[in-house]
């Protein structure tokens, strides 16, 4: 075959190689999402609404408007950062989905050094230093949190998707006891609250945006660790002890340290997403912290391949999906449900197409290789 | 590994181009010329059998109204996406007033919703509206506890054990309030009487409430009523295990035909309809609404068929008296369940004095702990 596409006077093989895998790194998930809003849209169709019109909902909702845009891009925020939690650990060769109870761990680190730094608020330098401090006690707390599911798969052997789901409940719970208990802001009567923090201390927008700085944490970080997974040895040595931590031990790599490296990474953006919530959005921490983003980061690191860069756009395209939420609801009478069946398409169609990686180059006249 | 930069701008494409087609249809804003735009924001389902049900049934009053349009959105979590939703009810409809119905949406996020737009009125359910609010916000809340005294008296009544039963979620004001009322309806009865409290954690925890109801019942506790986002689960799992009960927030009666005695229900048809008529006529919107069955912002559920005549003509005669508005619940003396005086003999706290929003104690005779 091989000599065959070479006398046709074909591409060479490490060009068509590289051609035939950016052609499938298009195709597989553009024909999941296609498979995904027909299904989508045939399943609407059952109950009577016309697809077209919930299409334009969706694209209105979701991108079709500056103000759209900016609900989009504030949607996505947290869950580039909750992303990250789960696809760090996951390039080590680590299931772990802490991700929730590292960020309610940060959320509750930040509100509870927030209210001692208020004397600092009154200089816009002091103000500064005290949210500089206030979300890197967030990401510390987060960062030791998931470190400890990474310790006990290490040194234990505990397997760590099950203890760090186990954590999440437990964070949760310390949560709840704190918010409601010795930290419990007397003045908060019928929603239980820790000491809000100063107004000056509030962290605000992205200039020119209405969407808060978590976004620009985001992005940064999804950059960040997407050049350290792809252009750094450590990168180099995460990836090989996620494919084989056999052959990471044999070549001298010394996998602990990976291990806890990567789930300190991972806490430490799960924590900055907790801490963001408590200073940019809700200025205390209550139940709410527990919203859901830290399992909503789950999806997005799976359907980006656990690659930093990938759960941008990954975390945008869900953010608009969840965007477009409301208006399907005013407009169209649907349940909230519905973008949930929309985002469990887009799920499942993407991992399906996974399967067929490999394999399309088939009607492009190429060969599995490998 | 060259795929993150293609993977997202693929994504992005896909996302574009499977909903192009709905682009320019949506570019055409669908406004109603004329019609008061009313946006209601539920933090659960609307066919909860429960606090969102109640509200979704005021809605439903509301769209009968003549020159309104009703814009309704569910499931809507205490954080940036109440923001986002109020936002987008404004932004991308036309929306004049809005209705948050959770607790936790009030301070901060409807408070700064008012700050920025303060064209649009905005009326929470719970919270407390103070002066240095703005004022083109406010709240609403009824006086329930009314009815969960009468549900008291009929529980007192039919109980053969004198073991009573209440399942809920948080031990804050509202919540207190409900139990302490319940429970001084039914020692009106015989004082010897007791109310066993579960306090589940959360609003909306369906195994932990069958749970707790099922513990109930095996105590030999013979009535259960609530205080969850929900009562369905509690309702049924009461009915199931052959116990009598009261209901809360709507009517549960459908749920439990052999066992439910009567319930306290929420009427915010009177609330909404009155806002939606001020607002129409070009007059001021009250910022504090507090009522009670006087008022017409609660009711009780028919009594059903088991109810003995004593039980009914106890409970209709201090209803009357509540209509009247010559009734006081919480009058001295009244000892909290450690044996602390908690109102002094002579003392009456009526309805709309806000001592009472600040409730921490358990009456003496409910077992169970703040």
């Amino acid at each position: 075959m091989l000599s065959f596409t070479l006398a046709l006077g074909a591409p060479t093989p490490t060009r068509r190689r590289w051609f035939g895998r950016l052609a499938e790194a298009w195709a597989l998930p553009l024909l999941a999402l296609t498979a995904a809003l027909v299904a989508f849209g045939a399943f609407i169709a059952a109950f009577g609404v016309n697809p077209l019109a919930a299409a334009a909902l969706i694209w209105r909702g979701a991108f079709g408007t500056w103000f759209s845009l900016q609900n989009t891009l504030q949607k996505a925020a947290p869950l580039l950062l909750t992303g990250l939690a789960m696809a760090l650990p996951a390039r080590a060769g680590l299931m772990i989905i802490g991700g929730e109870g590292a960020l309610v761990i940060g959320g509750l680190a930040c509100a509870v050094i927030g209210p001692a730094l208020a004397g600092f608020a009154d200089s816009a330098g002091g103000a500064l230093m005290a949210q500089t401090l206030m979300l890197a006690c967030g990401m510390a707390a987060g960062a030791l949190w998931l470190m400890i599911p990474g310790a006990l798969r290490h040194w234990r052997g505990v397997n760590e998707t099950i203890s760090s789901l186990l954590l999440n409940t437990i964070a949760i719970a310390v949560l709840n006891q704190l918010v409601e208990g010795p930290l419990r802001d007397p003045m908060s009567l019928n929603k239980p609250s820790t000491t809000p923090l100063s107004p000056a201390l509030m962290l605000g927008h992205v200039p020119g945006l209405s969407v808060h700085v978590g976004l620009a944490f985001g992005l940064i970080l999804c950059i960040g660790a997407g050049v350290l997974m792809q252009r750094t040895s450590f990168g180099f040595a995460t990836g090989i002890n996620g494919g084989n931590p056999r052959a990471a031990q044999m070549v001298g790599i010394d996998v602990g340290r990976l291990i806890l490296i990567a789930c300190a990474l991972a806490g430490a953006c799960a924590g900055l997403a907790g801490a963001t919530e408590v200073a940019a959005v809700q200025g205390s921490a209550t139940a709410s912290l527990a919203a859901g983003y830290g399992y909503s980061g789950i999806l997005v690191a799976f359907l980006a391949r656990h690659n930093p860069f990938a759960i941008i756009p990954v975390a945008v395209l869900l953010g608009g999906i969840a965007a477009s939420d409301g208006l399907l609801q005013r407009h169209l009478d649907l349940p909230d449900a519905t973008v949930a069946v929309l985002q469990g398409f887009v799920f499942i169609a993407v991992l399906a197409a996974e399967t067929f990686s490999g394999r399309l180059r088939l009607w492009r006249g190429g060969r599995r290789d490998g | 590994m060259s795929l993150g930069p293609s993977l997202s701008r693929r994504t992005l494409l896909g996302m574009s181009g499977g909903l192009a087609a709905g682009a320019f249809v949506s570019s055409r804003r669908a406004r109603a010329a004329s019609a008061l735009e009313i946006g209601f924001l539920y933090v659960g389902a609307r066919d909860d059998y429960g606090y969102n049900q109640a509200h979704a049934e005021g809605a439903a009053a509301v769209k009968a109204m003549p020159g309104v349009k009703v814009l309704e959105e569910e499931r809507i979590p205490e954080t940036i996406d109440v923001v986002k939703s109020m936002d987008s009810m404004i932004e991308l409809d036309d929306a004049a007033l809005l209705f948050p119905t959770s607790f936790g949406y009030y301070n901060p996020f409807v408070l700064q919703e008012a700050r920025k737009y303060p064209k649009v009125q905005f009326r929470h359910c719970g919270g407390l509206w103070t002066e240095k609010d703005p004022k083109n916000a406010g709240s609403y809340f009824g006086y329930i506890d009314e009815c969960q005294y009468l549900s008291g008296i009929v529980a007192g009544h039919v109980s053969k054990s004198k073991k009573l039963g209440f399942v809920a979620a948080k031990p804050i004001p509202q919540v207190l309030r409900n139990i302490n009322a319940f429970t001084l309806g039914a020692q009106r009865v015989d004082a010897t009487i007791t109310t066993t409290v579960i306090f589940t954690g959360d609003w909306s925890l369906p195994v932990k409430e069958a749970e707790a109801t099922n513990a109930l019942a095996d105590q030999g506790i013979d009535v259960v009523t609530c205080h969850v986002d929900s009562p369905k689960v509690t309702i049924q799992t009461a009915e199931g295990r052959g116990l009598y009960t009261c209901g809360y927030h709507v009517d549960q009666a459908p749920l439990a035909p052999k066992g439910y005695l009567t319930g306290a229900e929420w009427n915010w048809a009177t609330v909404y309809r009155g806002f939606v008529a001020d607002r129409q006529a070009g007059k001021p919107l009250a910022n504090f609404v507090r009522g009670g069955l006087r008022e017409g912002i609660v009711k009780t559920s028919p009594y059903g068929a088991m109810v003995p005549a004593a039980a009914r003509a106890q409970a209709d005669a201090v209803k009357a008296k509540l209509v009247a508005g010559d009734y006081v619940i919480f009058k001295g003396p009244v000892a909290d369940n450690t044996g602390k005086e908690v109102i002094a003999a002579g003392v009456d706290h009526g309805q709309t004095d806000l001592w009472l929003e600040k409730m921490d104690w358990l009456a003496a005779g409910v077992i169970g702990k703040t």
